[in-house]
């Protein structure tokens, strides 16, 4: 049977963000944690190869305790096992330590469920917004990458191949790739789907399996956390909202407005730009 | 379909139906709690106030772990003229420890309250509409969901669905509304600095003021208030339906009409709105509760119609119905009867409860809202009633028995005459006292 990886990341609900005016950060207190908007379409990917093709779908992030939560969310859409890595000592990764981690963590899933065919990721977070942490766990497990997939054509499990479509900021490309291979999954890709109520059931009742650094025998303790992180955020700031030049239109009543506006926008070069007649 | 089955499938993650969840889980019973919001309070809304007694019956000392606003230690009774207003209250500095009332925000302490029960042990299942009760030869024997394979199985459902309660109204125990036996109230968050309140309300960390408002609602059946939070304030009115409809005017518009008041205005100025919301409120009283319970199934909380109008509690009403409800599970699970006979040992505690008590003595003022005299009662008398405060205060003169019998006059011209303050009186005092 066929070995998928889902990693997710539970970040703060960006439609709830605020940046506080004084120190220019996040304001993170208060504001729900969400699976990361792209992770859900990676998880969702792989579920409907499991309904194709039969498969094992296990979920990995790293995080603190309370990405429990997001866990329980992946099981309730239908994940079989989920892990969450966490450990103090994990704290304050970047993008390299992070990917370094959760390479290490899928060659422990291998050990533990068998041998992985393919990992799939977000294709950034909505916290990080990088794009770095996918191709940097294929880089480490020396496996194809293909990012910003927004379709999956075909997937052969007899010749252990796969044919996504990319998209990229030219077009989009077409590319076939052997198994092993890691994904990262656009929002085109799928729609998420609505876990079952049998589903839910079981994720209320489910606990996520923990893994500390202690489950990592080999780890390299200057790769991780803090120390195993080269990023250095040196300065944070909010744009300054733009100056534009503002014309208030008025009238006697809707329709005088309306057509105002109207005669005003044909009399600029707008009209004939977006092909009007 | 879910192949397991629950003791008990609770309906509703607002305070009754969390409390049933809570009492029933931690009788030992499986339990799901099923609510529709994104969580529990993501939709709920109320004026403000949350009890002690109640919620201390089911949790002991719950309210040094709960996320409340502030503890109430003075509540006030504005009777507004147009630009004035008589006032009453009573600050008591007893009420803090311990607190006999908090202002509350539904969003925190119903996800608090909830977390209870999940640590009982109910199963949450949110973001899950129930779209139909299950029913087999007359019995109720779960509930259908709107999720994939969403039937699950109980061997009593309890219905807490709130005021408008389209389970209780598939079971027929639940009429279509009728616009007199229902308001809707419409309220604000406004955010202020914690110091600004304290300052504006004469208070100090943890202490809160509540303020009742009688008039200015535009002559409709109807009241206002203005509850001091931590770093909010919560404003609002509610008004009959019938009345708005008589009157064709929007339940925002009198909202806006209260925050104009100048003693109003005072005391929010400066505040940035935060939240908007509106609530149905079931105004029927004593007349209006349904059967409570039947074969496989019970009903509490506002989906009962259990408010106290006059005393602005609900959430007190829906706690203590919810635990007789849990309470009555856990009884009849014991006996393995969960037939209409058993379940109605539910009934005969809420009938031995203050909720039943405490509806009848009000039983009569359902009947003087919805009785026409709503101008008189919510316009012409506050403002008479200013106009007489008004007079009696004012120096100018005219000797102190002239002076009463003008005030008088004010307040009996109002009421349209002698005979008509008396029996208006008299109305008002048998509603009360029923």
């Amino acid at each position: 049977m066929l070995h998928l990886v889902v990693c997710i990341k539970q970040v703060p609900d960006s439609r709830e963000i605020r940046i506080d005016p004084k120190t220019n950060t996040l304001v993170r207190e208060g504001v729900p944690a969400i699976v990361n908007y792209f992770d859900l379409h990676a998880l969702e990917e792989a579920l409907r190869i499991k309904d194709e093709h039969g498969a094992r779908v296990t979920v990995i992030t790293m995080g603190p305790p309370s990405a429990e939560k997001a866990l329980r969310q992946c099981i309730s859409m239908g994940a079989d096992e989920a892990v969450l890595v966490s450990d103090r000592a994990f704290a304050g990764a970047d993008t390299l330590a992070t990917s370094y981690v959760l390479a290490l963590a899928i060659q422990k899933a291998e050990d533990e469920w068998g041998p992985v065919d393919m990992v799939l990721c977000g294709k950034q977070t909505l916290d990080g917004d990088t794009g770095q942490v996918g191709p940097g766990i294929a880089c480490r497990l020396d496996i194809e990458q293909l990012t910003y997939v927004e379709k999956v054509e075909y997937l052969d499990t007899e010749k252990r191949e796969i044919v996504v479509h990319r998209h990229l900021e030219d077009g989009v490309e077409r590319v076939k790739a052997k198994l092993p291979v890691l994904i990262t999954a656009l929002a085109e890709l799928n729609r998420p789907r609505r876990a079952s109520l049998p589903g839910l059931l079981r994720a209320a009742r489910y606990r996520p399996i923990v893994w500390t650094t202690n489950d990592f025998p080999n780890i390299d303790r200057s790769k991780i956390g803090l120390r195993g992180s080269p990023t250095i955020v040196s300065k944070t700031w909010v744009p300054e909202p733009k100056q534009v030049n503002t014309e208030f239109i008025e009238g006697d009543g809707p329709e005088a407005v309306a057509q105002a506006l109207i005669d005003r926008l044909y009399a600029t070069d707008l009209p004939q730009k977006l092909g009007w007649t | 379909m879910a192949e397991e089955r629950f003791d008990v499938v609770v309906v509703g993650a607002g305070p009754a139906g969390t409390a049933a969840a809570y009492t029933a889980a931690k009788g030992g019973l499986k339990v799901a709690l099923i609510e529709r919001g994104e969580f529990p309070g993501a939709k709920n809304v109320f004026g403000g106030v949350l009890y002690r007694k109640q919620l201390e019956d089911l949790i002991p000392d719950f309210w040094k772990e709960a996320p409340l606003e502030r503890a109430i230690v003075e509540q006030r009774l504005w009777i507004l003229g147009e630009d004035s207003a008589v006032t009453f209250g009573h600050r008591n500095y007893k009420y803090k420890e311990p607190p006999n009332c908090w202002t509350g925000l539904r969003v925190k302490f119903d996800q608090w309250f909830a977390s209870k029960a999940e640590q009982a042990g109910a199963i949450p299942i949110y973001e899950t509409v129930v779209t139909e009760l299950l029913r087999e030869n007359g019995r109720v024997v779960g509930v259908r969901t709107d999720r994939e394979d969403g039937d699950l199985r109980a061997n009593i459902v309890i219905i807490a669905d709130g005021v408008n309660s389209l389970l209780g109204k598939s079971l027929g125990i639940h009429r279509e509304w009728q616009p007199d036996q229902v308001s809707l109230a419409v309220k604000e968050i406004i955010a202020l600095p914690r110091q600004t309140i304290q300052d504006r309300f004469n208070l100090d960390d943890n202490e809160g003021c509540t303020i009742e408002l009688i008039g200015q609602t535009c002559g409709m059946a109807g009241l206002g208030f203005l509850y001091t939070n931590q770093e909010t304030l919560s404003i609002g009115v509610g008004v009959m339906v019938s009345d708005l409809r008589k009157k064709r005017i929007k339940p925002y518009d009198v909202l806006e009409g209260i925050k104009r008041h100048p003693m109003i205005h005072r005391l929010i100025q400066g505040g940035e709105v935060k939240e908007y919301s509106a609530h149905l409120i079931p105004e029927g009283g004593f007349d209006s509760i349904p059967p409570l319970a039947g074969d496989g199934w019970m009903i509490c909380g506002d989906a009962a119609q259990m408010v106290n109008a006059v005393h602005r509690e609900g959430t007190n009403l829906a706690i203590t119905s919810g635990r007789l409800a849990g309470e009555t599970a856990i009884a009849a699970h014991a006996k393995g009867d969960f037939s209409a006979g058993a379940l109605e040992d539910y009934s005969k505690a809420v009938r031995a409860s203050f909720i039943y008590k405490d509806l009848k003595k009000y039983r009569g003022v359902h009947g003087l809202l919805a009785s026409g005299d709503s101008e008189m009662l919510f316009e012409k008398l506050p403002q008479a009633l200013n106009n007489a405060a008004y007079e009696m205060l004012l120096v100018d003169g005219v000797p102190k028995k002239e002076k009463q019998k003008i005030a008088f006059r004010h307040v009996r011209d109002a009421a349209g005459g002698n005979l008509n303050l008396l029996r208006l009186f008299l109305k008002g005092w048998r509603a009360m006292n029923g």
